[in-house]
């Protein structure tokens, strides 16, 4: 039993338990500050050891630490620390103080979603994604209702957890079918099993579906979206920043490697069905972002569309795809955390703003602000020389390479539409009368967002080690 | 190493970028930041239209590949590398970029009031792109700055432009990128096949028959949208109505040159039969052009409008010069777009001077200027005449090289595209009458004033450039012969080998 693998997600959480015992002692303040910068630490503390920690599968072949899994455990820690310092202001805000988010509980529970999502990528067992799925989501659903003597808070957590158990419901089901039609649970027999296709039965392949929409609830696709909207706008913001990005991630991943792994000898099973959620996601999310005026519904929206261009990556099914999904996803959440910094700056008398309309004129009030804007708007489109440009079109070359014309015309088609909707914010910043100013940001969401539009700009200068890193981490996959 | 024995295209390509760079760090008071603004935006422009200048002189005419190249690896195993390269069918395009630019930078001196840092860093922006894109040997490079230009163009229109301008800017942004993601699926199917995004190497591949027939059609949706070619040419009149002055010249001036230059480079290189193919269709499409869009300008009362439906109708000479694929139609289309962009870009400016007096376009509000405003009125008659195509002026050689190329085609193509030069006299003229003719009735163009010494700073290269085009059109077409030459020899020899093939199959 090579317990070895799991060392980082073991000290995460040691770490967490640690700051939770920590700060129940502390009386005098709330120890939010203090929990968050621990968290951090223990964050990059994790980080370092999944660069250094031991290759190969642990206890007894449930979890497995490969590039794929390394490069992902990468990302989410660096997603989750993003999402931690976005909500040290947020949170502490005197105007936000009816809502009580200032306390020490709200770093440590991203730090066991965390953990959760730690599990979720290094799974290579159906009982562990199940695991870790159930770590990420539980934690999740508190935090989308931590404020909770607000309303809106309260409603996006209990429809996040009531809409969130029927989809592991769903998979859980899914994976029971599985297990009952293949006699195994791990991803390494279930691919030696499917690969002889007398295997095959009907109740497998209902399983299978019943995985993918479970997998696809979690990820926010078509027609699994609907609690999105609402539980990105009801959340705190410093909560949808961090689901935003980091849960993004995880899910995504989760859904590659088991997609081309246990399951990739199915792929003609199951590629029509990824190719109507990708098409479906992204058609909905141009059309449906188009009517809204609160910007945290509108990124709900747009995230929709932005798993619907992932979702190509894995339709496709091949290293180069896995790769583009790799890629999307590191620029993907340079994009989020940096437009939600922005949106977390947004804010008048201590008061946070909303609303579209409340940028108004920002171009004149606040260049910096609104330039950085700017730039994750354009990368958000797909707009070259930025990121999100580059995300695309590694993920289009997957599409092409397997002939999925359909999927790249209609994902061209759609990301044409979706423009519409990034440009009309820069329309409001830009083109209408200004506003009164906004309130002077705090230094951190200056770093988060200056750092994010820094990565966004200049990483068509050096896109190769990232594009290397991806295609080793996708290479894993298909040994 | 080059023959600059430096690396020219890119100096030239980001050295703007240094301008924004201090642009941007400069602070302090708004009327001093703007100040500033401006004449660093004009000096870095004039040096890098006196840098270009090397090109005008060590470029070596007799060569019809890519000189001044530079490689660097950017993504060398997935075959993108960073290519810079100019033949004779884009070094002129190059040098047109960065002429034109100054003197935009000069003729908003006065007429950009607000934020004139962000006007300056967008058009600076604006530049980089331009020249970047024309100097691109990879086609990853090349879409980058193809598409990079949406960016600050939107932003030029949108926060400058005229009361219709959100409107405008939506339109021009959303059709371009339409256009333009159809290009990037078959920049994708291209690399796919040919595993590179080399330009020459894309030109020495073959692709499929039927794979050219897909591929030309996603590259015409991006570049007729562009050039633009009726149908695809609604958004042009709203953009330049818009746009503020200098924002319609670089349109006019070097935009709409993108989507022509873009077949020359793309569309006839790499895909001979398809062209050859879609050939019929398109001279139809340029022909609806050239007349019907003639005709809308005959009934237009906003001056820039009017100039834009001229713009459409010239462009539609153009286009039907390149797809005659011999050298005269080919060096015609080159020579008038050459000439458009000097031609419509003055044109721009024209209606800029008497826009910055009298804030309207409408034609009907002016009248009798010749009176008032003798310097003027010459300019304007210059450019009026050589964008009716007056022999001894920039507009005449590039129509003619195109009427006999096309007549090598059909008589009725060259009879039909003919006509736009009768209709383009009708229009012009029209507008010239009424607005510099007649009886000087309005009040307040009684005390209007003539060229001020920074206006004719900005006209003086614009009417040299004109006059020279067209009383010595060999030191123009000089340029081009070789490439155009080699251009069409390996279009035949392409065609040959496809009938060939068809030969052995059959």
């Amino acid at each position: 039993m090579n317990w070895m693998i799991a060392i980082p997600e073991i000290v995460l959480a040691c770490c967490g338990m640690a700051i939770l015992i920590l700060c129940v002692f502390r009386k005098h303040d709330d120890g939010f500050q203090l929990a968050s910068m621990l968290s951090v630490a223990s964050l990059g503390i994790t980080a370092m050891l999944v660069l250094s920690g031991t290759m190969g599968l642990g206890f007894h072949g449930m979890v497995v630490a490969d590039r794929f899994s390394g490069f992902c455990r990468i990302v989410i820690l660096i997603a989750s620390a993003l999402a931690v310092l976005l909500s040290l202001d947020h949170n502490q805000q005197p105007a936000n103080a009816s809502q009580k988010l200032a306390r020490f509980e709200f770093p440590v529970l991203i730090l066991f979603a965390t953990i959760g999502m730690m599990i979720m990528v290094s799974a290579s067992n159906l009982m562990t994604v199940y695991m870790g799925v159930e770590l990420q989501s539980l934690s999740i659903y508190v935090l989308a209702a931590f404020a909770r003597d607000t309303e809106r808070s309260s409603e996006a957590g209990l429809k996040y957890f009531v809409l969130g158990a029927l989809a592991s419901g769903l998979l859980l089901y899914g994976i029971s079918l599985v297990y009952g039609f293949a006699g195994t649970t791990s991803f390494g027999e279930l691919a030696k099993s499917f690969a002889n296709p007398a295997s095959l039965s009907p109740g497998l392949i209902v399983g299978v579906v019943f995985v993918v929409a479970g997998l696809a609830f979690k990820s926010a696709a078509v027609p699994f979206h609907m609690w999105t909207p609402d539980v990105y706008e009801g959340a705190p913001t410093s909560v949808t920043a961090f689901m935003a990005t980091a849960p993004k991630v995880a899910a995504l991943a989760l859904f590659s490697r088991v997609m081309v792994g246990p399951f990739g000898h199915l792929i003609a099973s199951w590629q029509q069905l990824l190719v109507l959620i990708s098409i479906a996601s992204m058609l909905l999310s141009a059309f449906a972002a188009i009517g809204q005026s609160n910007i945290k519904r509108m990124l709900a929206y747009s995230s929709i569309g932005h798993v619907g261009y992932l979702l190509i990556g894995i339709a496709a099914g091949t290293e180069v795809g896995i790769r583009g999904v790799l890629i999307y996803l590191v620029t993907y959440v340079f994009m989020s955390a940096g437009i939600f910094a922005c949106v977390l700056a947004m804010r008048r008398k201590g008061r946070s703003l909303e609303r579209i309309s409340d940028l108004a004129g920002l171009g004149r009030t606040d260049p910096a602000l609104a330039l950085a804007l700017i730039i994750f708007l354009f990368s958000l489109a797909g707009i070259p020389p930025f990121s999100g440009f580059w995300a695309k079109y590694f993920i289009f070359i997957a599409a092409v390479e397997q002939g999925l014309w359909a999927l790249a015309v209609l994902g061209m088609a759609s990301s044409a539409v979706a423009a519409f909707y990034y440009i009309r914010i820069i329309k409001v910043m830009y083109f209408d009368p200004a506003e009164a100013a906004f309130d002077t940001r705090p230094m951190s969401l200056s770093v988060v967002a200056g750092a994010s539009a820094i990565f966004t700009t200049f990483f068509f200068i050096f896109p190769a080690p990232l594009v290397s890193a991806a295609q080793a981490a996708a290479k894993v996959l298909f040994l | 190493m080059n023959q600059a024995g430096f690396p020219l295209l890119s100096m030239l390509t980001f050295l703007p970028l240094v301008g924004v760079a201090i642009i941007a760090t400069t602070g302090g008071e708004e009327r001093v930041v703007a100040s500033n603004a401006r004449w660093t935006a004009l000096w870095t422009s004039l040096l890098t239209a006196i840098l270009s200048l090397v090109l005008w002189a060590k470029f070596d005419m007799s060569v019809s590949g890519f000189q001044f190249t530079e490689t660097a690896e950017w993504l060398p195993e997935w075959g993108i590398s960073y290519r810079m390269g100019v033949d004779g069918i884009s070094v002129l395009f190059v040098l047109l970029s960065t002429i034109l630019t100054p003197i935009c930078i000069l003729a908003s001196w006065e007429s950009i009031q607000s934020r004139v840092r962000e006007f300056m860093i967008a058009f600076l922006v604006l530049e980089t792109m331009m020249v970047g894109m024309f100097c691109s040997l990879d086609f990853v490079l090349f879409y980058m700055f193809f598409e990079g230009v949406l960016i600050p163009m939107y932003l030029i229109i949108g926060i400058w432009g005229g009361p219709r301008r959100v409107y405008a800017a939506f339109k021009f942004f959303l059709y371009t990128l339409a256009g333009s993601l159809l290009m990037l699926l078959a920049l994708l199917a291209m690399w796919h096949a040919a595993g590179t995004t080399d330009i020459v190497a894309l030109m020495g591949h073959s692709f499929s028959r039927n794979m050219q027939t897909w591929l030309f059609l996603a590259l015409f949706a991006s570049f007729a949208v562009k050039v633009p070619m009726w149908p695809f040419h609604t958004w042009l009149p709203d953009a330049h109505v818009e746009a503020p002055t200098a924002g319609s010249v670089i349109l006019a001036g070097v935009l709409l040159k993108m989507g022509a230059y873009g077949f020359l480079r793309f569309s006839l290189p790499m895909l001979p039969d398809a062209s050859q193919y879609f050939a019929p269709f398109i001279y139809t499409l340029s022909v609806v052009a050239v007349i019907y869009t003639s005709l809308v300008a005959l009934a237009q009362t906003d001056m820039k409008k009017l100039i834009a439906y001229s713009s459409v109708a010239h462009m539609g000479v153009v286009t039907i010069g390149i797809f005659t694929f011999n050298a005269q139609g080919i060096s015609g289309a080159l020579f008038q777009m050459l000439s458009h962009g000097v031609v419509s870009g003055a044109l721009f400016l024209c209606v800029g001077v008497v826009y910055d007096r009298i804030h309207t376009r409408e034609i009907a509000r002016y009248g009798g200027l010749a009176d008032r405003m003798p310097a003027y009125a010459l300019a304007f008659m210059l450019f009026t005449m050589a964008s009716v195509g007056l022999p001894g002026t920039a507009g005449f050689a590039g129509e003619v090289l195109v009427l006999v190329g096309s007549f090598k085609i059909s008589l009725w193509l060259a009879v039909l595209g003919g006509m736009g030069m009768i209709l383009g006299a009708a229009y012009m003229l029209y507008l010239y009458r009424r607005v510099m003719f007649g009886k000087l009735e309005k009040l307040d163009l009684k005390g209007i004033l003539d060229l001020s010494p920074r206006e004719i700073a900005i006209f003086a290269p614009l009417v040299v450039l004109t006059i020279w085009m067209g009383v010595y059109p060999s030191s123009f077409t000089g340029f081009f012969e070789a490439s155009v030459g080699h251009m069409v020899e390996h279009h035949q020899a392409a065609l040959a080998a496809a009938v060939k093939l068809a030969g052995v199959v059959r």
